[in-house]
């Protein structure tokens, strides 16, 4: 950028060319270590194909804006080098006022960076199905696969697990298994997912780190990230959006397990319900709920211990009567 | 332009301190009436919410009936400015009275500064020190947020105290902190520096001032209600269900865009009308180019705060629902009314960094801005670009999710503008002759940490990457670099490089450099570690977090700390150096040519003897046979000559 100063005096030494030299070995060791050292162990990991493309997007943009970060210290530096005012010397500087193709040559050289960005981060958004980012109640980029009322192991066929915040917890609910509830958050392995996050009171954000997936869960709104495990292994749900008083402890945690293992805990955990008589008691499965709407008002109210949500307590499908104690939902 | 060569003298009577000067002092209006009408319109206020709106079925989501304090707040408010004096001018033209006097200053020494004055040197003094007050209690508070961070799960606070910690900290610094620039040296120096004697509308400007205390006693004054669980943000519906204490944060943040809108507007109008002879667009100042755009930001983007504002305190006292979901309203509305002023706020936070830093540089490199027009065009993109970028901020939220291209590539967009900044001082460091003052170093240390928050922005602005990394500490990490690193390394420029013109009076300059580097040291050991914490997993907000985080949480905590105790350091130098050594500088110390130098220290009370007819840019350093910047004693006649020459070049 420098390089193109106007002709300058011959005793003095060729400062643009020095600059760029100067730059071209940082940026160049810079992007390397970058790179080869540090991108394999960027953040989110690569436990799934979003967390594993967020990887990838970070490194390319550390290694696109290393260089540019790079040049202006490098000029900086060599300017209070070079150019520090010597003492005793009063003079003034050169009265250079702009030079016109430096600054087009800097307009189109951060364009041409800044439409890069744009493009690439557009295919990596469109490409991986919403990079694991909340998309709305109807996402427009989707996960390959099937979407199926029951859902088989080894087949193509889309988990749906609802993700509920509330003040201050987290409870997933899987349709394709009955709409049965649960605390910890299991998912099979190599298989596409759809989460549908979603709240009961204020806003809350669904932020799984090492799944790379993160979703706003709104009052009434029923938003869709989609994601795909590639590693088993256990992982943590935060909170990621303050929504009051215990925001920072709003977390629970979660696994990715093998399909096979999957289908066993969740036809068990399915089982367990029905026989408890939890399955009927719910709330039917819906994408969103309205917590001042409760469709078995009027009837009891039952109390299942070691079941949190609504601190244990549900409205039984079964006997009708009048209703009970008052519900913190 | 219309310049006041000679003010109407039918209009205004040069009388010191106003008509009421005959009074004893506790009878003129000034800081102890303004505060007794507040708490009698207090209680005024609460009195009638109660009379009003007793038997009213009380808020549906908090159980609250906040219709009393709020009317208090309302009250109050109105109390304080008509203690103040603010209306009294009203009252004396409607009943025929001279006014009081704009272009002299007020009489009084001390006592002025805490009066209603309708000096803008006085008003900019004023601001000073509120800034720097307002400043002081953000600060503390952040101390108090890093101290229960230090352990991961040992609670020095209990989370309700932690969250109203989180909160007065986020909206003090936000909030307060929009006028850090553009109140004190906005007001004080644009005037000078376009060669006016006054501002355009003095007792906007006064008003905007005296605001500023209003607001910031009310959010401080949630703490009693037991403060605001919503950070700085104010999400519906947790802002519904909130406690009385939320009620402070939207009136405060309402008043305050009242206040900024003022202030824009004075200013605005100022630079537009109040240029001198020969002051055309081209020989501004880029310090009052940053302050033009930040105005414009202002005037356009806090209303949208101030409606907002207004329809959260209806929704919690009269049972409207415009953000309550189960109601019919969308938590939505408030997120995207939030963040188009949000966005804009934050540019209100960066512009006049950009001025001040454009301002100084060449004064130190000893040459010429290089590309004045790029440099007020980054300016004017970035403030038109700053109106189309808010939902990125809403990437994972939900709402017009097929977009986020768009505001991906609007967010990135912004960048260039910004890099016409970079460019700029680029272009001027070469071939300079760079002397290293403090308000270089202040200077230097702004690009240094804006570079670092520019491009971490660039990570936020993608999608994909965004998805890690929003919500976390990383955007911590980012908006703290770009404000503090930015606007606050900008400002500590700007209070080293004029206040020997405000006061007259030099600041210790070993102090001084001690404070820049313990300030520099620790800002960036401070808050570098975030960047880490946020890609490591760490939200904001939060009380507890990941144990394997520990070690470097401790890190940041003793940084800022220490970073606190810079600011101390900054405090002594003040205190020490106006009061107790008082080392007087009367010249130009800097040899800078702006207009604002060519003028004793401290300014005299009506800025110019006679309107000065500016010669020729203020950058023109080691330009050959470049006339000197102002004529400031032009032979009569000669200013219809220059007014005609402007005229039909502007």
């Amino acid at each position: 950028m420098a390089a193109q100063q106007a002709a300058p005096a011959p005793a003095e030494p060729r400062h643009g060319r020095r600059i760029f030299l100067i730059w071209l070995v940082l940026a160049l060791a810079a992007d390397l270590v970058i790179w080869f050292v540090w991108a394999p162990h960027m953040p989110p990991g690569d436990m799934t194909d979003s967390a594993r493309h967020q990887q990838f997007d970070i490194a390319v943009l550390a290694v696109t804006g290393a260089p540019v970060m790079v040049a202006v210290w490098v000029y900086f530096g060599y300017a209070l080098v070079v150019w520090r005012s010597r003492p005793g010397d009063e003079e003034d500087g050169p009265p250079i006022h702009g030079h016109t193709r430096i600054q087009l040559a800097w307009i189109v050289g951060t364009t041409v960076i800044v439409l890069f960005a744009f493009v690439f981060g557009t295919v990596e958004l469109v490409g991986p199905a919403g990079a694991g980012a909340g998309e709305g109640p109807a996402p427009i980029w989707k996960i390959s696969g099937i979407t199926t009322a029951a859902w088989t192991p080894g087949t193509k066929d889309i988990l749906q697990v609802q993700v509920i915040g509330q003040e201050w917890w987290w409870i997933y609910r899987y349709p394709q298994f009955g709409g049965f509830e649960s605390t910890q958050l299991y998912l099979p392995k190599d298989t596409p997912l759809e989460f549908h996050v979603t709240s009961l009171d204020v806003i809350h954000s669904f932020w799984a780190y090492r799944l790379g997936v993160k979703a706003d869960a709104n009052p009434g709104v029923d938003n869709v990230a989609y994601t795909r495990p590639e590693q088993l292994g256990g992982f943590t749900v935060r909170c990621n959006e303050l929504c009051g008083l215990w925001h920072g402890a709003m977390f629970n945690s979660g696994a990715v397990v093998t399909q096979a293992a999957f289908q066993k805990w969740a036809t068990a955990v399915l089982a367990k319900e029905q026989q408890d008589g939890l399955i009927a008691a719910m709330p039917p499965y819906a994408l969103t709920y309205d917590p001042t709407v409760i469709p078995q008002l009027g009837k009891d109210v039952v109390q299942v211990t070691g079941i949190t949500g609504g601190n244990g307590y549900y409205y039984s499908g079964k006997q009708a009567g009048t209703p009970g104690p008052p519900v913190s939902p | 332009m219309a310049i006041e060569i000679q003010p109407g003298a039918d209009r205004i009577q040069p009388v010191g301190g106003g008509p009421e000067s005959a009074r004893p002092w506790w009878l003129r209006p000034a800081f102890h009436t303004g505060l007794a009408l507040a708490v009698i319109g207090y209680f005024f206020g609460h009195w009638l919410g109660n009379f009003l709106a007793s038997g009213y079925p009380q808020n549906g989501l908090s159980d609250n009936n906040d219709v009393p304090i709020v009317l208090g707040y309302a009250f109050a408010v109105v109390g304080w400015v008509a203690g103040l004096g603010t209306f009294n001018d009203l009252g004396r033209l409607i009943a025929g009275k001279p006014m009081q006097d704009v272009e002299h200053a007020p009489a009084g020494g001390l006592a002025k500064y805490f009066r209603f004055t309708l000096d803008h040197k006085v008003v900019g003094i004023q601001y000073l020190f509120g800034m720097i007050t307002y400043f002081l209690t953000g600060g503390l508070f952040a101390m108090a947020i890093r101290s229960e961070l230090l352990s991961p799960s040992f609670h020095l606070l209990s989370p309700s105290t932690y969250v109203m910690v989180v909160g007065e900290h986020g909206t003090m610094m936000m909030m307060m902190m929009t006028s850090i620039i553009l109140g004190p040296f906005g007001n004080y120096l644009v005037p000078i520096m376009i060669g006016s004697k006054r501002v355009a509308f003095p007792r906007l400007e006064a008003l905007s001032f005296w605001l500023t205390p209003a607001a910031y006693i009310i959010l401080l004054s949630g703490l009693l209600f037991g403060g605001f669980p919503f950070g700085w943000t104010g999400y519906a519906p947790l802002s519904i269900q909130a406690g009385q204490g939320a009620d402070a944060y939207y009136f405060a943040f309402g008043l305050m865009g009242i206040s900024v809108i003022l202030a824009g507007f004075n200013i605005i109008v100022t630079i537009v009308n109040y240029r001198a002879p020969g002051m055309r667009w081209s020989r501004l100042p880029m310090f009052v180019w940053a302050m033009f755009t930040v105005s414009f930001l202002m005037v356009l983007a806090a209303p949208v705060l101030v409606g907002g504002a207004y329809m959260t305190l209806m929704d919690r006292t009269f049972q409207t629902a415009f953000f309550a979901n189960t109601l019919g309203g969308s938590s939505y509305l408030w997120q995207n009314l939030f963040w188009f002023f949000g966005h804009p706020e934050v540019y209100i936070l960066a512009l006049p960094g950009f001025g001040i830093v454009l301002e100084i540089i060449p004064v130190f490199c000893r040459k010429p801005l290089f590309g004045y027009k790029t440099a007020a065009a980054g300016m004017i993109g970035v403030t038109l670009l700053s109106f189309f970028v808010w939902q990125h901020h809403l990437f994972d939220s939900g709402i017009n999710p097929d977009m986020r291209p768009l505001f991906m590539l609007t967010t990135e967009l912004i960048s260039i503008p910004t890099g016409f900044i970079f460019l700029v001082a680029m272009g001027t460091f070469w071939k300079a002759k760079i002397r290293f003052s403090i308000p270089m170093l202040f200077a230097l240390a702004f690009y240094f940490n804006f570079l670092i928050g520019g491009i971490s922005g660039v990570f936020l602005s993608d999608v994909p990457a965004d998805t890690t990394e929003h919500g976390s500490f990383f955007v911590m990490a980012h908006f703290h670099y770009t404000i503090m690193g930015g606007l606050i390394f900008a400002f500590m420029a700007g209070i080293y490089y004029w206040l020997p013109k405000m006061t007259g009076i030099k600041l210790n300059e070993r102090l001084g450099k001690i404070h820049f580097w313990t300030m520099f040291i620790f800002f960036n050991s401070t808050f570098l570690p975030l960047f880490a914490l946020g890609l490591m997993g760490m939200p904001r907000r939060v009380f507890e977090y990941a144990r394997n985080l520990e070690t470097l949480n401790d890190w940041v905590s003793i940084s800022a700390f220490c970073l606190g105790g810079s600011i101390l350091i900054f405090l002594i130098n003040v205190v020490m150096s106006t009061l107790i050594w008082r080392e007087r500088e009367t010249g130009n110390p800097w040899r800078s040519r702006g207009l604002e130098w060519q003028v004793p220290s401290p300014v005299p009370p009506s800025n110019f003897d006679v309107v000065p007819v500016v010669l020729s840019g203020p950058y023109e350093y080691g330009v050959k046979d470049a006339p000197p910047v102002a004529d400031l004693n032009p032979p009569a006649g000669v200013i219809s000559g220059a007014l005609a020459g402007a005229g039909s070049e502007a």
